[in-house]
């Protein structure tokens, strides 16, 4: 067994400085759109282009709403002029300031996942976030299975149906104060799957959300921006619209 | 087998029978059969021929049903489709699954859909729509389906309860699920023991389903493509591939040779990155904490290498119908290929090191057993079906986009157990940097702007039906698609790997003690998003 310890040793550290610095490799975000200075001749172009309606005007100022891109790059790629992309990842959202959830929650939250019919790749970041580049555990973050434990639920997906039940069970479950932070476009705007019998627009139609992490998927960088904005350690981004993404 | 030997065998066998010969390329034929024939016509293709079932389509015509059985072999154009057509009036049809264990699932999905009936089967009812969240009669793929009554009478049945098969003395239920374990999909499972092992296992699943087929109806092809891509999207390229296959058979065109090239290499590199991440979770469920870690690091580095090369970590907004969306520069596919190679090292130092450690293979070996014969006859597919002896990988099957001009070995296995299974993944793993190599080497070069183009080429928009098919990192998919005179989707059925491996993922189960459930779970390598749909 000494060998593990001397090879998992041996390979050194690999963990990201974030928060204390910024994480500069590459491939560890999808970005986002910017249309700040997208010339407003080419506009009609480019909402017809945005499959989930990104982009909107208003005097004359091009905005895109980070909560519905779905990363499908049509507004870069097969598009001109294409739009600018920025590649940050530090884009969690908050609607409201709250009071913060205390000192004793300071060191140590524990969160408690829910699959609310997530494509995969969502939780497969959050999954990431185990892993030593990221190692949520340094920051304090413990993810639990049960929801007795948690201050904090993470919901993935558009929230199905037949998970709807689940979602609301678990959310009662978890003692006061608590925090629900949707992860994802899905969980947001219910993504490509809005408009389906099956499911709701995100998880904002069931519970109260706290903090909105856009991204399809969002990347573990960005969730961990926004467990940082959930516990009051991070400021979030600004540009954060009404509560509910408009249908 | 020859084509005009099936023809003649199967025509003096049951006479009563059509065979259309196909020109399309894979299809050997199709036959159409009376219903009353069909369960002895698909036992005698699913047993003697030991053709694959690929699934059940059902379509709703404006006047008839046509149910389409599709089964397929072990070389080119050895498609055969088995196809039944009925007025709308009739919804009865014989279940085949008497014969053809492998179509279990597809006749279930068929009938909680559409509401056919299949006399025979053994087990209708609960199963997408689940009974204690709709009343019975919801038929949501029927073409005057009313989403908005359906919710107006909801009426779920309180008072189900999942149906318990075990009645020993003593005999007690594990439920576990939807919402169990740290960070797992929602899938609820139903374990019946009386002490120590799993005697039964039933997963309930379709907690996650989100009608995808149903809301893609209606759409343009470039809409319904976001769907392909994100209903599991931990497989996007290779559904989003399919999907694209099955759009370019309709149209009749063919995808520039350096597409068809990059297509590959991007593929592979999804199941690279996917065989990485399954390789952690086993480790992750046998509690080996510093392999896991590894794994973990491979993975993410594959990610990283996803997102650097294409801009996204899980390969979205790549794909377009007739080609790809954009062209990857010759150096940074390179780059790529150079850094996916130094992660292949890396995984096969830790295969390396894993065989080292007893106490880790102790729980892989024997544990989770499933036979060649068990494999077979539930139509296992993927690295599952591989480790169990089937020999079963479309790229070599049926091969589609390229893939019959490159060289590379399916590894199989014969043990069928959980460490057959890590080992296939490892192995497979090599497979695919192998086929990336070939890939980037083949790229053309020099040529003039027109062939170099990866570009896209026109979709001419007309109405028809094909079937896609990709060998995804979990097994087989299947895409079935159907465009009306609109060029808008009529008609979307997905076959994904993990519905076949779920059907038969109880057999890794019983027999064996409660504590290797998690090693089962992992190293049957499922996903509940691409099963639900």
């Amino acid at each position: 067994m000494s060998q593990w310890v001397l090879h998992g040793i041996l390979r050194g550290k690999k963990t990201t400085a974030y928060p204390a610095r910024p994480e500069t490799a590459a491939g560890v975000s999808p970005g986002r759109p910017v249309a700040d200075h997208y010339p407003v001749s080419a506009l009609e172009a480019l909402l017809a282009r945005c499959p989930t309606r990104v982009f909107s005007s208003r005097d004359g100022q091009i905005t895109a709403d980070p909560r519905r891109c779905i990363h499908c790059y049509r507004c870069v790629r097969g598009l001109e002029p294409p739009v600018d992309w920025s590649n940050t990842y530090e884009w969690a959202l908050a609607h409201e300031p709250r009071h913060e959830l205390g000192r004793a929650f300071r060191g140590s939250i524990h969160i408690c996942v829910v699959d609310a019919g997530d494509c995969g790749a969502c939780l497969n970041e959050v999954k990431q976030l185990n892993n030593p580049y990221y190692n949520l555990h340094r920051l304090g973050f413990f993810i639990t299975p049960t929801p007795r434990h948690a201050d904090i639920l993470l919901v993935v997906g558009p929230v199905t149906d037949q998970m709807r039940p689940a979602l609301r069970k678990v959310y009662e479950a978890m003692p006061a104060p608590k925090r629900v932070v949707a992860v994802g476009a899905c969980a947001l705007s219910g993504g490509v799957f809005a408009g389906s019998f099956a499911c709701a627009r995100g998880v904002a139609e069931v519970l109260p959300v706290d903090v909105q992490v856009p991204g399809n998927p969002a990347p573990p960088l960005a969730i961990l921006h926004g467990l940082l904005v959930a516990t009051g350690r991070q400021v979030p981004a600004v540009g954060a619209g009404s509560k509910a993404v408009p249908a | 087998m020859d084509q005009a030997e099936l023809k003649a065998e199967m025509e003096q066998r049951w006479p009563d029978l059509a065979w259309r010969s196909s020109n399309a390329a894979a299809l050997a034929g199709e036959i159409m059969g009376a219903p009353a024939a069909l369960p002895e016509l698909c036992g005698h293709l699913f047993l003697e021929r030991k053709l694959g079932f690929a699934g059940l389509i059902v379509e709703e015509g404006a006047t008839a049903w046509q149910l389409r059985y599709v089964f397929y072999g072990e070389r080119e154009r050895e498609q055969v489709h088995v196809l039944v057509e009925t007025p709308l009036v009739g919804k009865t049809f014989p279940s085949i699954a008497k014969f053809v264990h492998a179509a279990d699932w597809h006749e279930r999905e068929a009938e909680d859909m559409y509401g056919l009936v299949f006399t025979g089967h053994p087990r209708l009812g609960d199963f997408i729509l689940h009974d204690d969240a709709w009343q019975e009669g919801v038929e949501p793929m029927r073409r005057g389906f009313d989403a908005a009554a359906a919710e107006r009478q909801r009426q779920p049945d309180a008072d189900w309860r999942p149906r318990r098969i075990v009645h020993e003395r003593g005999a007690f239920v594990m439920p576990i699920g939807p919402k169990f374990s740290g960070s797992a999909e929602s899938v609820h499972f139903l374990l019946e023991t009386v002490g120590e092992d799993v005697i039964r296992a039933t997963p309930r699943l379709f907690y996650k389903w989100r009608a995808i087929e149903k809301l893609a109806e209606g759409k343009t092809v470039h809409e319904a493509l976001l769907l392909a891509e994100r209903f599991a999207a931990t497989t996007a390229f290779a559904h989003g591939l399919a999907f694209c296959q099955a759009l370019e058979t309709i149209a009749g065109i063919q995808v520039p040779p350096r597409a068809r090239l990059l297509r590959i290499f991007l593929a592979e590199l999804e199941r690279l990155r996917h065989h990485a991440g399954a390789i952690q979770e086993i480790c992750e469920s046998t509690a080996l904490v510093v392999a896991h870690s590894q794994a973990g690091i491979l993975e993410e580095d594959l990610l990283r290498i996803s997102g650097e090369l294409t801009g996204h970590r899980y390969l979205f907004g790549l794909l377009a119908p007739g080609g790809l969306l954009c062209d990857l520069p010759d150096a940074a596919c390179a780059k790529a290929l150079a850094q996916a190679s130094a992660v292949l090292q890396r995984l096969d130092e830790l295969e390396k090191r894993l065989r080292a450690v007893s106490s880790f293979l102790d729980r892989l070996e024997e544990v989770g057993s499933v036979p060649q014969r068990t494999a077979f006859v539930y139509g296992l597919v993927g690295p599952v079906a591989r480790a169990s002896a089937v020999a079963r990988d479309l790229r070599k099957a049926q091969p589609y986009g390229g893939y019959e001009k490159l060289s590379f070995e399916v590894p199989m296995e014969e043990e069928g157990d959980g460490y057959a299974r890590l080992r296939i993944l490892f192995a497979e793993a090599g497979q695919s940097v192998g086929l990336m190599r070939q890939a980037v080497a083949a790229l053309p070069q020099g040529l003039g702007a027109a062939a170099r183009s990866s570009g896209v080429t026109p979709l001419p928009l007309r109405p028809g039906a094909a079937l896609g098919w990709v060998e995804a990192p979990r097994g087989a998919a299947f895409h079935w698609v159907r465009l009306d005179i609109d060029g808008k989707i009529a008609r979307y059925h997905i076959i994904p790997p993990s519905f076949a491996n779920w059907h038969g993922f109880h057999l890794a189960v019983e027999k064996f003690a409660f504590q290797d459930f998690p090693i089962m779970l992992s190293t049957f390598d499922l996903s509940v998003a691409e099963n639900d749909r």
